[in-house]
């Protein structure tokens, strides 16, 4: 029995060091090409899942990819200070309400013409509305664009959009467990409630709250970070209100050199268990479903690649920038990539429509690599389109 | 002089920039971190910039070659100049009670009339601390009030 025991930790320990030292290959072929890895871990996930599922270990990858999904949200809801977020509402909410109505309604069609349910369409809309914050930041330090006069356009619809996952994903949330009309009602007021509580507090106790958990010690730090984290994301889970709506909540309320200490504390745990969430979901996803899928999802993306490149367009004329200048905000827009897969991950989770898993992953895989070429060679591409006209 | 245009970064920190004389825009970004980075702007695309990043020896390098000693001697002229004002450096020693607490709590100004306009914390700087600022041992304020005000705060800083 105990040499059984050993054996199961033996394989599980093999089973994981396998796929991480997979993983630590992936990373390095896309830093060295200078992609995003969030497409090879997908990719890698689902390679596993149709080569060897690992069985051992399984349990502990699930476990890791919910704590991935937390600290995801978690250090999504940290990224930005109160006052960002009234700053970036009070001069970029037009162009938020362009961006939502331009990129979360080709997914809500696009799902009920393929004739899923209203609810697996709107988490298909959420998937193609929301940019991937991550890439598209990687995308400015890498390109050297932090500096350009169209980059507060670009980081100002990110912030909205962060600002929206706010509501939308307890709403979500609320929907996905569906407890009738009423009690959808009620957990709708209870969730949205929340998140203006948690933006209130954030707004007003931010610095109360911070000084209460701030220690010099970063061991100290981190665990009463972790601690309220997953303390809180449980409990959200509980109450049936989505783990990851929690923990974003708490993001959002810390601030200031807290929030400044615990965004380089959490980091590297967040990028091992954000890896793991994407294995994981790529070993959910049925490969055998993804050529199906890929069609739509191909046009799909290349529609929902048009509408982000006029949101970020519209977005940087309204702030006097100039054609070039334009079309670098509206390609840099175009990457979709973690908080898209949280979001078809939900339903997933939740058993809904079987194509959204294999669609969403499709869908991903596209723009996270196009997304950032497109940006990068955003430049050249308006020069060739001028000389072409020119010629014309 | 020119006007110095400031932009919030969201997630980044703050873009400062500016016409030079002759028509190019100059830019400095101050990443959350303390980081600088170095923007100028082109003249063929003036929303494209060139970035150069300085770390914080390249920063004072090259305010050193651009005449930030010149600075240093107008700031000492001011010490003269307005009486009865002083400005001094004080330490935060290890195990005192201000580590930890944030400058608003300390209701230093309340209490000695100093204001705090800067701290130094190794080779960072955090100039006008915010008053959610949080001290850390070994800090090192830099105040300016009266004489009398300074000695106060000098020892409140002590837990004297």
């Amino acid at each position: 029995m105990l040499l059984g025991a050993d054996d199961t930790v033996a394989t599980a320990l093999i089973e994981l060091g396998l796929v991480i030292a997979g993983l630590a290959v992936l990373a390095r072929i896309a830093v060295r090409t200078g992609f995003s890895p969030i497409p090879f871990y997908l990719l890698a996930g689902l390679i596993f899942g149709a080569v060897a599922e690992p069985s051992v270990s399984e349990n502990f990858i699930e476990l890791g990819a919910s704590i991935g999904v937390i600290l995801l949200l978690f250090m999504l809801g940290l990224e930005y200070t109160g006052s960002e977020l009234t700053a970036s509402l009070r001069t970029g909410f037009p162009s938020g309400i362009v961006d939502g109505l331009l990129n979360f309604t080709p997914g809500l069609i696009a799902g009920l013409i393929l004739g899923w349910g209203w609810l697996a369409s709107i988490l298909l809309g959420g998937v193609t509305y929301i940019s991937s914050s991550g890439v598209i930041a990687k995308v400015l330090t890498d390109l050297q664009r932090v500096g350009n006069r169209e980059t507060p356009a670009i980081l100002s619809i990110l912030v909205i959009e962060d600002l929206a996952m706010a509501f939308y994903l307890p709403l979500i949330a609320v929907l996905l467990v569906g407890s009738g009309v009423a009690g959808a009602l009620t957990s709708i007021a209870v969730a949205v409630g929340a998140a203006g509580a948690a933006l209130l507090v954030a707004l007003r106790f931010g610095g109360a709250l911070s000084r209460a958990i701030f220690h010099n010690s970063d061991e100290v730090l981190l665990l009463t970070t972790l601690g309220i984290v997953l303390l809180v994301a449980g409990a959200a889970e509980r109450l049936q209100v989505s783990a990851a709506v929690g923990a974003f909540l708490v993001g959002i309320a810390l601030s200031g050199q807290v929030a400044r200490r615990a965004e380089t504390l959490v980091t590297p745990l967040r990028d091992f268990f954000a890896a793991t969430f994407f294995v994981f979901f790529g070993l959910q996803i049925d490969v055998g479903a993804l050529p199906g899928a890929l069609p739509v999802a191909a046009a799909l993306a290349v529609a929902t690649a048009m509408t982000k490149v006029f949101t970020g367009w519209w977005a940087a004329r309204r702030r006097g920038i100039g054609t070039k200048g334009r079309f670098r905000a509206g390609t840099a827009l175009v990457a979709r990539g973690e908080f898209s897969i949280v979001i078809a991950g939900l339903g997933v989770a939740a058993g809904l429509e079987g194509e959204l898993g294999p669609m969403s992953a499709a869908y991903v895989l596209i723009l996270a690599i196009i997304g950032p070429l497109l940006a990068r060679y955003s430049d050249e591409l308006v020069d060739a389109a001028r000389r072409r006209f020119a010629l014309a | 002089m020119a006007d110095v245009e400031e932009t919030l970064l969201p997630g980044v920190g703050v873009r400062h920039d500016f016409s030079t004389s002759d028509g190019r825009r100059l830019g400095v970004i101050v990443h959350r971190s303390g980081r600088r980075e170095l923007l100028i702007y082109k003249k063929d695309d003036p929303d494209a910039c060139q970035a150069i990043r300085l770390d914080h020896d390249d920063l004072r390098v090259l305010v050193e070659v651009l005449g930030g000693t010149q600075i240093v001697e107008r700031l000492a002229s001011i010490q003269y100049a307005v009486e009865g004002l002083a400005i001094d450096w004080i330490s935060v020693p290890p195990g005192v009670e201000t580590i930890g607490q944030s400058l608003g709590s300390t209701e230093l100004r309340t209490r000695t009339g100093v204001s705090v306009v800067a701290v130094l914390r190794g080779e960072m700087t955090f100039p006008s601390p915010e008053p959610d600022f949080v001290f850390e041992a070994e800090d090192v304020a830099v105040v300016v009030g009266t004489g009398e005000g300074i000695r106060k705060a000098t020892s409140y800083f002590r837990d004297e």
